[in-house]
């Protein structure tokens, strides 16, 4: 088979050469803590409520991108696709603990909920407070009833800005999570997938795809969808998915919603700005304000072909939290 | 083709030291077990345990070269924390969660032998599913591992030789089992009956750990 074209040196160095970059592109705002893969923020205020996202790299600017003022305080960074180490966890734990605690917020993947857990266990054990809130907003990974076993997938831009204003603003741990807790429970993401992105080591595509078949909910590491099919019409693509989302998701005449149209990797802006057109057809058709929209890559996965829709269901609370400026790498607010 | 019987050795226990060498020869073999591992997770997940599982056993090779130990719970937990260390994922946690909880109750044992294989696996075991919340049937790497794990019980009393051959073999079955079996966690779950067909790549690595183990068992 033939290796995909990628941009890199040295396929093992891939994740070290990436967060380099991206320290550089902040300014001096972050910085990476020797001898692990995290990076934290410079400046941490004595009492800040510390929030500590992560997940697997590879899929930038998540996770480690969403550092920033009223955004993440700091991120754990996995090898491409696979959740960090307990150690890497830890490390960001005790950085950024100023007294009042860390909130772990990732998304529901079984490596990072055991390694996150193992990292608490390891945090409580040398006196830090951590509490845990599992991001799981992708509908199509399973039914409403088991709501807490889906995935996380671009949702969580949201529930990280919200959570970040929150975090900025109060310095109660519990009161952190409550909120994002809201925040993520109002959120719901489905995807659509055209083609598979690659492992950078292997050179390899993470799953395979017919030239001329797409998978409605397919998961950001290939996971399984809900429908498997030929090639579709934007507009096609779009009823479907806003259709599973809606009928998943309590929304009334009059609810005001934040939109995240996110490219899985290798979809045009083009494209995307043609599927914004008819969700808000829809939406307007339901009577569903969008109060907010965010569009481009922020949760990819290599150079999958695809997108995916979110939708964060807004109350005067969240808009307070969301309203706050952002200047994170991956996700900027004024 | 039924299991391959050999005349046993005899070799009733190791010692540290010779656990040491043979987790560095089952080290290196996982090593060079990488490809076959990508190739199995590709088939039902994202095609990265063989390239962490590499990288976990080039880490557990690197530290049992330098380091000398004690116990065989110390051996066992250095392999443990070293593999949870370098992997990441599930399978970090999974396999570090293993070795670690195989050297709970193994700490103040200075020779590896049936007995203490049996222990070993009953509380490496118990630690997995503590963590993971996998059941028998999962499609996970705890179908390789607790057939292996009931089979230690009854082998106690028997050379180290002996008890891996049939541990190994049950490890063998539990891994082709799970072609049978629709994965219900972790990064299969989703594909439902799509998973059938192939083998869990946990329970594929879980059985090669114990092949390997064997392999120098025989070989020395």
């Amino acid at each position: 088979m033939t290796k995909i074209k990628k941009i890199i040196n040295d396929p093992k160095n891939v994740v070290a050469e990436l967060l380099d970059g991206l320290v550089q592109a902040y300014h001096g705002k972050i910085k990476k803590l020797e001898g692990v893969n995290a990076l934290v923020k410079t400046n941490l205020p004595q009492g800040k409520v510390g929030l500590l996202i992560g997940g697997g790299s590879g899929h930038e600017p998540l996770f480690h991108g969403f550092i920033g003022d009223n955004m993440a305080d700091g991120a754990a960074c996995g090898n491409i696709f696979a959740a960090p180490t307990p150690d890497v966890i830890l490390e960001a734990t005790k950085a950024l603990n100023q007294g009042n605690g860390v909130l772990y917020l990732y998304n529901n993947y079984e490596g990072d909920n055991m390694n996150f857990d193992i990292a608490a266990e390891m945090a409580e054990d040398e006196g830090i407070v951590t509490k845990t809130v599992r991001i799981h907003d992708d509908v199509a990974s399973a039914a409403p009833e088991q709501k807490e076993e889906r995935r996380g997938i671009a949702g969580d831009v949201f529930i990280i800005k919200i959570s970040g204003g929150v975090a900025a603003t109060v310095q109660d741990l519990d009161e952190v999570v409550r909120v994002t807790e809201k925040a993520r429970d109002n959120t719901r993401s489905m995807g659509v997938a055209l083609s598979a992105g690659s492992l950078p080591e292997t050179g390899e595509p993470t799953f395979e795809l017919p030239e001329d078949e797409i998978e409605i909910g397919m998961g950001l590491h290939g996971e399984a969808g809900v429908a498997r099919g030929k090639m579709l019409p934007a507009n096609q693509m779009v009823e479907d998915m806003l259709g599973r989302i809606l009928a998943d998701f309590p929304l009334k005449r009059g609810d005001e919603v934040c939109l995240l149209i996110n490219n899985l990797g290798s979809t045009t802006m083009m494209e995307l700005l043609i599927v914004n057109s008819k969700i808000n057809a829809i939406l307007n058709a339901e009577g569903i304000k969008v109060y907010d929209t965010a569009m481009g890559s922020f949760c990819t996965s290599q150079e999958m072909a695809g997108f995916s829709i979110s939708l964060t269901k807004m109350d005067s609370e969240l808009k307070k939290y969301y309203d706050m400026p952002a200047d994170s790498f991956g996700f900027k607010k004024v | 083709m039924g299991l391959k019987r050999f005349k046993a050795m005899g070799k009733l226990h190791m010692t540290v030291e010779e656990a040491r060498q043979m987790f560095i020869y089952v080290a290196n073999k996982m090593v060079d077990s990488k490809d076959a591992l990508t190739q199995a997770d590709k088939a039902i997940g994202d095609g990265d345990h063989g390239i962490g599982m590499a990288r976990g056993f080039e880490a557990v090779r690197q530290k049992l070269e330098t380091q000398s130990f004690t116990s065989i719970g110390e051996l066992f937990k250095s392999i443990g924390m070293t593999l949870m260390m370098s992997i990441g994922g599930a399978a970090g946690a999974v396999f570090g969660t293993f070795f670690r909880g195989a050297g709970k109750n193994t700490g103040n044992q200075s020779e590896l032998n049936s007995q203490t294989l049996t222990l070993a696996l009953q509380d490496g075991l118990q630690a997995v599913k503590d963590r993971g919340k996998a059941k028998p049937g999962d499609k996970t790497m705890v179908d390789a591992l607790e057939p292996a794990a009931a089979e230690s019980v009854k082998l106690d009393a028997v050379p180290l030789d002996e008890a891996l051959m049939e541990i190994s073999e049950a490890a063998r079955q539990g891994m082709e089992k799970t072609k049978e079996m629709v994965a219900t966690l972790g990064k299969a779950k989703p594909l439902g009956a799509r998973s059938l067909g192939h083998a869990d790549p946990g329970s594929l690595s879980t059985y090669l750990i114990f092949k390997y183990m064997l392999e120098f068992v025989r070989e020395r």
